[in-house]
């Protein structure tokens, strides 16, 4: 039930999210919900599309760094304490989350909530014992 | 002015009596490092020349140079030319780009430099009566020591502070009442800055005189520390290899180069590339022999420093040839905050640091007084990940190890693959941006 992520580095600069969105446009690569984390110095964008391999490979010919890493995403019912609920279980469950971000599905019914764990098993066996959905990466770029 | 000498008569020697004394000493020289120690006899041996062969100072050219990493090569002790136990004192460089260089003393020859150290002080203007505040650090480091004994040679007092703790440093200079001040021309900017935000007005201290040396420093930068210290600032010459601080030392009359004490140290100027000795008052590699070292002498060395030397007689009156202050390097080292840097040494640190590509760049700056380096690194997907954490802490590891293994804070930063210029040849390894 894991969902590939590709995250690209990132310098300070202006112009470079504006220039990966590009290279990815011109690939006809579709994008279902990013996040970009910075520090002062850096910067990761988070991305989760419909063809992974193609854009990594684009963005890697554009000369940029990629990685691919595995991320779950869960959908909650979009509505007051959703998340709440999701993160109360999580840390009933002793997960340590690395990082998280989310959107929201057009239909406007349900959130996707997406995590990277440190223990991405322990995670997903704990989740779905709770009854939490998770989605695949098929599903998400279904929404 | 009167001008006060502290070993008159040979610091006014005409040239001609001048070189009569260097000749004899390069011969006892040659011929004793040529009985005594290996590696010279070998590459006196290969070069095709003995020891009776110098028969002018100019046959000197016939000898080979010796380079660092003869030094190196013969770690730690292997050019001393007298037993260990005749050697009473040790001092080496850091040692960052592999071994450290280890240089010895015999006692004649720690009566010697601090003899040569007080003339120095004189020619900088110190007497008996001042108060030195010796702010070199003291260790394995020549300068802290070499000042040291100096300064008591001379009959004045010192206050063997060392280097750091500013506060402490200008709390003693007002109650101490110091009168002269021996740093690196940095450090002095910095204590500018401490007695700034002190509120203590360098005018109401006793300095007079500042002896800065251990790292280039530009003629702008002279007069900043003189308005700032409000005090005669002075450059003085020396490296472990050939002593230590006191190889030669500017004077008060002079702005133009510092006094080698050529009957000590034999200087000439090369061309680095071919080795050629250059006419008298071209600008080149300094390259010094040791004529009256007896633990550690050394033949032809070669310093890497840029300079040129200035044979007209000085105002002060001493026959002494004089040295332009260094102006740069015929290698790529730098020198950061006084301590020597070699990009090497920081590529050494990377390529221990797993998934750090060889792309990297040393991006020197002066930021108010202070030097800053900043090592840039390309991020390879071996070594990017999507956690911020992950890449915080190799940042994290590379600054700590570059901290450990030279004794420098620098600053890493992550950029981009290829951003990093690319040239045809050697890579472009630092930028400076230093306006010395």
């Amino acid at each position: 039930m894991r969902v590939e992520q590709i995250a690209v580095f990132l310098e300070n600069k202006s112009g470079r999210l504006a220039e990966i969105m590009t290279i990815l446009a011109d690939a006809n690569i579709n994008i279902r919900a990013l996040s970009v984390a910075d520090t002062a110095d850096f910067g990761i964008l988070r991305l989760i599309v419909n063809d992974v391999e193609k854009a990594r490979e684009v963005l890697m010919n554009g000369g940029f760094t990629v990685g691919k890493t595995s991320v779950l995403a869960v959908e909650v019912a979009d509505e007051v304490g959703g998340l709440a609920t999701v993160l109360k279980a999580i840390h009933k469950a002793g997960l340590n989350v690395e990082y998280m971000y989310a959107f929201v599905n057009k239909s406007g019914e349900n959130a996707v909530l997406i995590f990277r764990f440190e223990k991405m098993d322990e995670a997903i066996a704990s989740l779905q014992k709770d009854g939490f959905t998770l989605l695949s990466g098929e599903q998400i770029c279904a929404l | 002015m009167t001008v006060k000498y502290w070993e008159e008569e040979i610091e006014t020697l005409p040239r001609v009596g001048l070189e009569s004394i260097q000749l004899r000493r390069l011969q006892h020289l040659v011929a004793r490092v040529y009985k005594t120690v290996a590696p010279y006899r070998t590459k006196m041996d290969e070069a095709g020349v003995k020891p009776e062969d110098i028969q002018s100072l100019a046959d000197l050219q016939k000898l080979p140079f010796t380079v660092k990493n003869d030094l190196r090569d013969n770690y730690p002790f292997g050019l001393f030319t007298v037993p260990l136990d005749e050697v009473v004192r040790i001092h080496a460089s850091s040692g960052t780009t592999g071994k450290p260089t280890v240089v010895g003393y015999t006692r004649k020859d720690i009566e010697l430099w601090a003899g040569i150290m007080a003339r120095a002080l004189c020619c900088a203007g110190a007497t008996r009566e001042d108060m030195v505040q010796n702010a070199y650090g003291y260790g394995l480091f020549t300068g802290g020591l070499g000042a040291h004994y100096g300064i008591e040679r001379l009959g004045a007092t010192v206050i063997p502070v060392s280097g750091g703790n500013s506060k402490r440093q200008i709390t003693l200079m007002r109650d101490f009442k110091s009168t002269v001040l021996l740093s690196t021309p940095s450090y002095a900017l910095n204590l500018a800055d401490a007695m700034d935000s002190m509120d203590i007005d360098p005018s109401s201290l006793s300095l007079r005189v500042g002896i800065f040396g251990a790292e280039p420093w530009s003629e702008n930068m002279r007069e900043e520390v003189e308005r700032k210290l409000n005090l005669r600032a002075v450059d003085i010459y020396g490296l472990s290899e050939v002593m230590g601080p006191g190889v030669a030392q500017e004077c008060l009359h002079s702005n133009m180069g510092m006094h080698i004490f050529e009957d000590h140290f034999l200087p000439e100027i090369i061309d680095p590339d071919t080795g050629e000795i250059l006419p008298p008052g071209e600008q080149g590699e300094l390259v010094f022999t040791t004529l009256t070292k007896e633990a550690f002498p050394i033949i032809r060395y070669r310093t890497k420093d840029i300079s040129r030397l200035i044979y007209e007689q000085c105002a002060c009156g001493r026959t002494l040839v004089r040295m332009e202050k260094v102006t740069g390097r015929t290698d790529d080292m730098l020198i950061i905050r006084g301590v020597n840097v070699f990009p090497s040494q920081v590529e050494h640190v990377l390529m221990g640091v797993e998934g750090v590509e060889p792309h990297y760049q040393i991006v020197v700056e002066r930021e108010g007084n202070l030097d800053t380096m900043t090592v840039q690194v390309e991020v390879s997907e071996g070594l990017f990940s999507d956690e911020i954490r992950v890449l915080e802490n190799l940042t994290r590891k590379i600054q700590a190890e570059v901290k450990s293994l030279l004794g420098v804070t620098c600053k890493v930063k992550l950029v981009e693959p290829k951003t990093i210029q690319r040239s045809e040849g050697k890579a472009q390894r630092v930028i400076d941006n230093r306006k010395i």
